[in-house]
């Protein structure tokens, strides 16, 4: 394998890693606040991300840095052609990764409110705007013949979002989010919060599996399975098998077109491919280096902090 | 505006938004290591020795002042990693012309960064927060100290980027594509730039963090100190502020020596300096502007800039109009000085806020020597001294207000230049973006930054009035919401 595609398909590994991480963050977001029904119950929710969900966001700084080193011209094509949707992702992660963080440190019973209602909110959008993206980056963007994407004003960045594909994507994103969630929570809350949990992932799975139908019937077959292992509360197994299928599909939209990186919808002479998009060789040799070095250690580091916060959290009241 | 006006604008507003917090984020994660260290050596030292410890919280002082630190941290982070990714996507957001010309040098440099930095702090600062019941003493203590050191190394790779904009190294321009590729990695981590850069912006920093620890300090010692602790934070804030002060302005010093080297333009704008001119002097102020022509006024200390700028009192630096006439031949026709006005007084607003803060830090340093008290009583030491005490809750403003000087004059004294003498901020705009969607996306970011700010300040005043009473010497990660059963 030379380079290039190594970088592809370690380029991928941080996207994939990014939005199965992410995934339940998002959907314990969502559900955090919808499952408890009182200010003890939304807590036990969210702790079960507070002290992991930035380690698991770096893996996005990671993706956008592996991208823009390994392939700068798509991460320039990729960003400018997606100006607007990108900027709206960034501004709603930024509400939600303080609302998280500030939730605990307001004081106040109505403070706390407030967080997780910008939590959920926030949490619900920026699933569906990933889910739209990774619709649109299935089909490709309008590249012109400089890389860049054509158009002019606000639609130029903001039409591909109210395609079709975006929508089905949006649509995706949530119920892939909210399954992942859900099981999560299942796994790591006792209580109410866990068995509402549940139910939540059961009811999510009919609708996701309508989405998938329309998208990949071949899909339907983990949809499938995490049902049975839901029904038959297999709690560690259910939420693996929704990671497992929402890196699949990633996998399945990033790589569809290979060698091509990034569709053009125009003529597929200005598609970017794993060639022609790639940094210069000491470029990428120097940062096979790094990650060689440095990722097992984030990896095994990472799963340390797992380790320590591996206990389930209370979501009812002890006397104490 | 164009497009590429309106770039320029969205970065500098929303970086210099993110450097208001970066550097509390530095200085506060060694600050509360440095403090948890000295909790975790008197609990050794002491065992249970006074009443109030248990063989876990040694001086029960040391600790809370941590906690107290430690929320300061953990709310600054906070802002600091939503605006950081904002970053990430912003040289390919409305710079993908920059990001092509430039990324083979500038990717793996934020790729490393990421991976080797942003993945220990991240990770370690939620294991700290959250697993003080957890995680045994020393192993506790460790997990602060990395991400203080995570915040360095993140520190310095960044400033490495950036030296490289000041001052291309290590790199080979690609004949085919007219690209810079990297060359020597080694070599990009050791320019002259960042070796000076980074030990000044990191003094710059912990001045920064320094004055907000000092500052809420004050406040909370004149509430009242029964024993002492305040006193302590308050002279910790102080040392570290004045410290730093010193730091800055000896690193500040080398800076400006090798800024002259390699970017004599930058210099001798910020000295409004237009002839060439043997034994300059150095103006401290002027009246008229110090733009187009010569200011009618200027306090002058005489070959102070000569000194200054090359160690030799008498030695010659080169003027605005010889280096216009020099750039034009090297680089052809075209306007190679930056807004001399901009450049003069951003400069002079940097020192003058960081000497003010240092000034500060060295009056509450001395009004508290040997147990004395920082409250004055009823008329004693003078009308002046109690609104200096009044007013002292604005110093945490001062280091900020010349870390974004010290960027603004950075950033825009180097114009037309992106990357100095190699690449033009005109060019390095997004072909494809139009003005419509900055305009969108800079009202976005006023609308989502303005809240941000607003709700880190209550926070921090909340911290500022409260922090530091609860009993609780562990820091608890969220007021209601400990996990209560262990279970699986
Ligand atoms: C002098 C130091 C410095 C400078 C010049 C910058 N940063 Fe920064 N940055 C930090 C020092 C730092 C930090 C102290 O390490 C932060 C603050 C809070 C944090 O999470 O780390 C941070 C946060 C932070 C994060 C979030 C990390 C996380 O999620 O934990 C990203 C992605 C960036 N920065 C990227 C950038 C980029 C692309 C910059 C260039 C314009 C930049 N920063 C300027
Ligand atoms: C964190 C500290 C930094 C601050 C506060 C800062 C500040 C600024 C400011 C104020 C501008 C606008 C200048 C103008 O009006 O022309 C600017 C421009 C820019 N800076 Fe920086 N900068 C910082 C670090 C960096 C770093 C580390 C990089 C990249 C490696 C960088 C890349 C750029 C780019 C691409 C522009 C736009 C082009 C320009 O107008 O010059 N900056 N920055
Ligand atoms: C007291 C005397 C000081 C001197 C002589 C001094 C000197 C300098 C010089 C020459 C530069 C330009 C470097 C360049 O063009 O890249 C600079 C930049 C800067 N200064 Fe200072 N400075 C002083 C105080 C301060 C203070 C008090 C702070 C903040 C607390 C500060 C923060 C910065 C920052 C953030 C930059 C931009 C980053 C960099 O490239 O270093 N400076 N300073």
């Amino acid at each position: 394998m030379d380079l290039p595609t190594l970088w592809f398909a370690l380029a991928i590994t941080c996207w994939v890693l990014f939005f199965v991480l992410e995934g339940f963050d998002f959907g314990v977001g969502v559900l955090a606040g919808a499952l408890g029904r009182d200010d003890h119950e939304r807590g036990a929710g969210v702790s079960t991300i507070g002290p992991v969900w930035d380690g698991n966001e770096v893996w996005l700084v990671a993706a956008v840095g592996v991208t823009f080193a390994a392939f700068p011209d798509w991460y320039a094509a990729l960003m400018s052609g997606l100006y607007l949707p990108f900027v709206l992702i960034l501004l709603v992660l930024a509400a939600r990764g303080v609302a998280l963080e500030f939730r605990g440190k307001g004081g106040t019973e109505a403070w706390r409110r407030w967080c997780d209602g910008v939590l959920a909110a926030s949490s619900l959008v920026v699933a569906a705007l990933w889910g739209a993206v990774l619709g649109v980056l299935a089909t490709g963007l309008a590249l012109g013949a400089d890389g860049e994407v054509v158009g002019a004003g606000l639609g130029r960045s903001l039409a591909p979002l109210v395609s079709g594909p975006a929508l089905l994507g949006a649509a995706l994103g949530v119920g892939a989010a909210l399954l992942q969630g859900a099981t999560f929570l299942g796994l790591r809350t006792t209580g109410p919060v866990r068995a509402r949990a549940r139910t939540a992932a059961l009811g999510v799975l009919a609708p996701v599996a309508v989405l998938v139908a329309l998208v990949a019937p071949m899909g339907l077959v983990a949809v499938a399975v995490v049902a049975v292992l839901v029904a038959l509360r297999r709690e560690v197994l259910a939420f693996a098998a929704a990671s497992v299928a929402v890196a699949l599909g990633v996998v399945a939209v990033l790589a569809a077109h290979l060698p091509v990186v990034l569709p053009s919808t125009l003529d597929p002479a200005f598609s970017l491919t794993v060639g022609s998009a790639a940094a210069s060789p000491g470029a990428l040799q120097l940062i096979t280096i790094a990650a060689v070095v440095v990722l097992p250690g984030v990896v095994a580091y990472q799963a340390f902090s797992y380790w320590v916060f591996r206990r389930r959290v209370a979501s009812e009241r002890v006397a104490s | 505006m164009t497009a590429l006006e309106l770039s320029r604008l969205q970065f500098a507003v929303v970086t210099v938004y993110h450097y208001l917090f970066v550097p509390l984020s530095i200085s506060l994660a060694s600050l509360t290591a440095l403090l948890q260290t000295l909790a975790f050596r008197s609990t050794k030292r002491s065992g249970a020795a006074s009443p109030e410890a248990d063989g876990r919280t040694g001086d029960p002082r040391w600790q809370r002042l941590t906690l107290v630190a430690g929320k300061l941290l953990m709310i600054t982070f906070a802002v600091g990693i939503v605006t950081g990714l904002v970053q990430e996507f912003q040289f390919g957001l409305s710079w993908s012309a920059f990001a092509r010309f430039y990324g083979d040098v500038f990717g793996p440099t934020l790729a490393i960064e990421g991976m080797l930095a942003f993945f220990l702090e991240a990770t370690f600062l939620g294991l700290w927060w959250f697993g003080a019941d957890r995680l045994r003493p020393a192993l506790h203590l460790a997990t602060i100290w990395i991400v203080a050191i995570g915040t360095l190394i993140s520190a310095y790779v960044i400033l490495a980027a950036n030296a490289f904009m000041q001052n291309p190294v290590a790199y080979t321009l690609d004949p085919a594509t007219g690209r810079a590729r990297l060359g020597s990695f080694a070599d990009l981590l050791t320019n002259e730039v960042v070796l000076a850069a980074f030990p000044h912006t990191i003094a710059g920093a912990f001045a920064g963090g320094g004055a907000l620890v000092l500052a809420i300090g004050v406040h909370r010692l004149r509430r009242g100190d029964p024993d002492g602790r305040w006193r302590l934070f308050t002279r910790v804030g102080a040392w570290t502020t004045f410290a730093a002060g010193a730091a800055v302005a000896l690193t500040g010093d080398l800076l400006g020596k090798v800024m002259t080297a390699v970017q004599p333009m930058k210099m001798a704008a910020a000295e409004a300096l237009y002839a060439t001119q043997a034994g300059a002097p150095f103006s401290l102020f002027a009246v008229g502007a110090p733009g187009e022509t010569e200011p009618f006024f200027s306090l002058d200390v005489p070959w102070l800039l000569s000194f200054l700028a090359t160690g030799d009192p008498t030695a010659t630096v080169q003027g605005i109009d010889d280096l216009q006439a020099q750039y034009v031949a090297q680089f052809g026709p075209g306007d190679y000085v930056p807004v001399v006005p901009m450049a003069y007084w951003s400069f002079r607003f940097m020192i003058g806020f960081g000497v003010l803060a240092t000034m500060v830090a060295a009056w509450v340093l001395w009004r508290t020597r040997k147990g004395r008290q920082l409250d004055p009583g009823p008329g004693l030491p003078g009308l002046a001294d109690r609104w200096l005490l009044r007013l002292l809750w604005t110093v945490p403003v001062l280091p900020a207000l010349a870390a974004t000087a010290g960027w603004l004059f950075t950033e825009t004294a180097r114009q037309p230049w992106l990357v100095f003498g190699l690449f033009r901020t005109a060019d390095g705009v997004s072909p494809g973006l139009t003005p419509i969607e900055l305009v969108a996306s800079l009202a976005g970011f006023a609308l989502v930054y303005g809240v941000l700010a607003v709700v880190w300040v209550r926070l921090v005043l909340r911290v500022a009035h409260t922090a530091g009473d609860d009993p609780a010497p562990a820091p608890a990660p969220d007021d209601t919401d400990r996990p209560l059963v262990p279970s699986y």
